[in-house]
């Protein structure tokens, strides 16, 4: 398995995340490494097996739909690490150009 | 009296009798810190003052009911302990202040219990030596050119050298099991929902979960039993009756079935050390002497498939995770650029260290369009394989065993390099978390290495059925015990 610098470069921007050129060779290699190993599972015919994700049984843990306020230390605190806030709400640039 | 070298239980004997106070107990320990932490780094932050003022109204209160209280405790960087900084080791998170309490927290500070400080790791709990850290590594205390383990690091050696009583940490491939080995000290990753990750920064959310790292296995009983247990806050954590851990410790074993994987003994495993080998055989002679039936014919056939399911369930879940991180709410905020888009890959490419970039990168590729199926479906897939393993080797025995890691702590540095071979790191680990599965390190022994001048511990791992601590402990006592 090898990944191709487009690929990488591709894939970078849909995680939103600034990599440098030379960490996009560095990557290309460890990560075709990667790869490499975990391709190991093709070998395995899974046709038949279904998937686990949860493992110890519990299903649709569900809950009352109750709004409960949010104490007013705990408010002050999120609001306090935004980088930035205009009249208690957090500010950031437009979505849409 | 060296009070900071105490146990919780030793601790908690001498504050009810009142041969001491918890004032002097957390002041003996920042004593050590303030010794030590030049050469270790355990901390990356210490919280003095708090800790303090926290073991003077328990010392006033006077009321040593349980265990934990006025036990100074120290915390790994990544649970949230509202009012302080809570980092995960990342410089995105390098200011950033925790407006609640984790579950695992506001149930210790009903214990009353003391935090004296929050330790070290690998960056988002992502490595295996505690050197993605962006505040700089740990070092091992049995030798400072050598790594701690990780991602827990910081947790194992705050314990191993005395700078506090015990600590807590987090496991979702290894992170509380192979520190632990490596220094020397108890760790155990409880069953997937013993324990709620509510306030834990989640790395990979179907693999997480939080644990004791004590001096002893007893200690970790008690511990364990201060945190765990259903949390409306935590949808995955389970109802189920929280065992009397610590009552259920003492007793013989006489009879109990251990099974030996026998892929986890072969040559086929690469690089692992002889001296693992032989101290963890020699721990299952000791079982046999206490009356144990030893089953070496158990076959875990998918087990060499859990490490590479692994490293794809969990660069994927980490890579979801770590979506919330764009330099708008909170964390790291680069707003140089001309567009929202711009500020979210600068800050997300500033803020993330190499290993994050990394496995961002790898989950990110997994998830795409048109490798969906081929990566992340076909892990989980196999995830059930190794699932029914397991499931199939319990029928014939109560408990598994295995070494911790492949080798003693290797010097820092020499694996950074390469990232797969870092990864190797968790290959006796990685499947109590595919499998959700208790599982306890304890220290087994002591070997040379070959390229050193001391000692370094060797950890035996013990593996137990869903929901049963209460057993992986049992056993773990037994053996400590006969060590000692």
């Amino acid at each position: 398995m090898k990944l191709t610098k487009k690929e990488v470069e591709h894939v970078a921007l849909l995680a939103r995340l600034n990599i440098s050129d030379t960490e996009k060779e560095l990557f290309l290699g460890q990560l075709s490494s990667i790869l490499n190993y975990v391709s190991q599972l093709q070998e395995l015919d899974t046709e038949s097996v279904a998937q686990t994700a949860q493992v110890t049984g519990i299903k649709n843990a569900f809950r009352e739909d109750v709004v409960e306020d949010c104490p007013k230390g705990t408010r002050e605190g999120i609001l306090k690490n935004a980088p930035e806030i205009e009249d208690d709400l957090i500010k950031t640039k437009s979505v849409f150009e | 009296m060296e009070l900071h070298k105490f146990t919780i239980l030793q601790a908690h004997e001498g504050l009810k009798k009142k041969e001491f106070t918890s004032q002097e107990l957390v002041e003996s320990c920042f004593k050590e810190m303030d010794a030590k932490e030049k050469n270790i780094h355990a901390f990356i932050s210490v919280l003095k003052e708090e800790a303090i003022d926290a073991a003077k109204k328990v010392d006033k209160a006077g009321n040593f009911n349980n265990p934990l209280v006025g036990i100074p405790l120290a915390i790994k960087d990544n649970m949230a302990v509202a009012g302080t900084k809570t980092t995960a080791a990342s410089k995105i998170l390098e200011n950033f202040v925790a407006p609640y309490d984790a579950t695992v927290i506001s149930r210790l500070k009903e214990a009353q219990a003391i935090f004296i400080g929050k330790t070290n790791m690998d960056e988002f709990a992502c490595g295996s030596s505690c050197e993605t850290s962006y505040f700089g590594p740990t070092k091992n205390p049995y030798d400072f050119k050598r790594v701690p383990g990780g991602s827990s690091g910081g947790s194992a050696a705050s314990v191993a050298a005395n700078e506090c009583i015990a600590a807590l940490g987090s496991d979702t491939g290894g992170s509380i099991r192979q520190p632990a080995s490596l220094c020397g000290i108890v760790g155990l990753k409880p069953t997937y929902g013993r324990v709620s990750r509510y306030g834990l920064l989640a790395m990979a959310s179907s693999l997480d979960q939080i644990g004791p790292m004590t001096k002893t296995v007893k200690d970790s009983a008690a511990l364990l039993q201060a945190i765990a247990g259903f949390d409306p806050k935590d949808s995955t954590t389970s109802k189920k009756k929280v065992d009397d851990y610590l009552g259920e410790i003492e007793g013989s074993i006489q009879g109990l079935r251990v099974g030996v994987p026998k892929e986890y003994f072969s040559q086929d495993i690469e690089g692992v050390d002889p001296h693992v080998q032989k101290a963890v055989l020699k721990s299952i002679e000791i079982f046999k002497s206490l009356g144990a039936e030893i089953d070496d014919s158990i076959s875990l056939p998918h087990a060499k498939y859990a490490l590479p399911v692994y490293y794809i369930i969990m660069p994927c879940e980490l890579s979801s995770n770590l979506e919330r991180f764009d330099g708008v709410k909170y964390g790291l905020s680069d707003r140089s650029g001309k567009t929202l888009l711009d500020d979210y890959m600068n800050s997300r490419g500033s803020g993330f260290g190499a290993e994050i970039r990394r496995r961002i990168i790898l989950g990110t590729y997994a998830l795409s369009a048109g490798y969906y199926d081929a990566y992340y479906k076909k892990a989980l897939k196999v995830r059930t394989l190794v699932l029914r393993d397991f499931e199939e080797a319990y029928r014939k025995v109560d408990c598994l065993i295995t070494p911790t890691s492949p080798s003693v702590a290797f010097k820092l540095g020499e694996k950074t390099s390469n990232p797969l071979s870092m990864y190797l790191e968790d290959i006796y680990t990685v499947s109590a978390n595919i499998v959700g599965i208790p599982a306890i390190s304890i220290p087994c022994g002591r070997a040379m290495p070959k390229d050193g001048k001391t000692e370094l511990p060797i950890g035996l791992q013990i593996m137990g059925k869903h929901f049963n601590e209460s057993l992986v402990l049992k056993v773990a006592y037994a053996l400590e015990k006969e060590l000692s």
